[in-house]
């Protein structure tokens, strides 16, 4: 653990989770912090915490176009792009297109969805 | 609609069809997201212009306030946001936006 310690008490990817935790019941949440494979680029900081991917099944996205799901999200996480959060990756999906979005993806047999570093 | 910013914004994307907000230009791309919605709308031989917010801070800073949008990439078809990285290769992926640019007459390669 070579990283200092956050400034704002738990590191970023918990505050994410836990903010998106608390916005949209009944979630199922993946944070991933990708800011080690933007190291050195713009908007990246020495001390990380920048880039993140964030995977978020919710039924509350039903009915919503893909912009204005992404638009909620950034809203609850408004405090954190204030505050050094730079690049924020989004997939949002309701737990039926998470099902079947996961199964078309296997039958056509796509690859993994991030692209290489 | 006062903001001068929001004006220059709103005549760009009026003015042209499809206007990609990036970081770089088209040719030199500075972020990988940016770099990721070119290519695309390169396969697709879709004519766009790209504007390069690195070079102006004032639209840098408009462009998020105008979309009500926290990042770069940001791209407009006939006047309207569609998305940024993330919401453009996965509607390149589906098909969709191969549909909204049938949908909207922009050309492109019908195989794309």
């Amino acid at each position: 653990m070579t990283a200092p310690p956050a400034p704002l008490g738990p590191a970023r990817a918990e505050r994410i989770r836990a903010a998106l935790a608390a916005a949209f019941p009944g979630a199922a949440i993946a944070v991933l912090d990708d800011s080690h494979r933007h190291a050195g680029h713009a908007g990246a900081r020495p001390e990380g915490e920048t880039h993140y991917t964030v995977r978020v099944v919710a039924p509350g996205f039903a009915g919503l176009s893909r912009v204005e799901r992404s638009r909620r999200v950034h809203a609850v996480l408004a405090a954190e792009f204030g505050t050094g959060l730079h690049a924020l990756s989004l997939r949002l999906l309701t737990p039926e297109e998470a099902a079947g979005g996961d199964a078309a993806e296997t039958r056509r047999g796509a690859g993994p969805r991030r692209p290489s570093p | 609609m006062t903001n001068p910013v929001f004006q220059r914004i709103q005549a760009e994307i009026e003015e042209n069809p499809v206007v990609l907000y990036m970081k770089g230009t088209p040719v030199f791309p500075q972020c990988g997201f940016s770099a990721r919605v070119v290519q695309i709308l390169s396969h697709m031989g879709v004519p766009f212009k790209g504007v390069n917010v690195l070079e102006d801070m004032e639209l840098r800073e408009g462009i998020k306030q105008f979309t009500n949008w926290p990042t770069i990439p940001q791209l407009y078809v006939k006047g309207e946001f569609v998305g940024g990285c993330d919401i453009v290769t996965e509607m390149f992926q589906s098909g969709e936006l191969a549909q909204l640019l049938e949908e909207k007459g922009i050309p492109h390669n019908a195989s794309a």
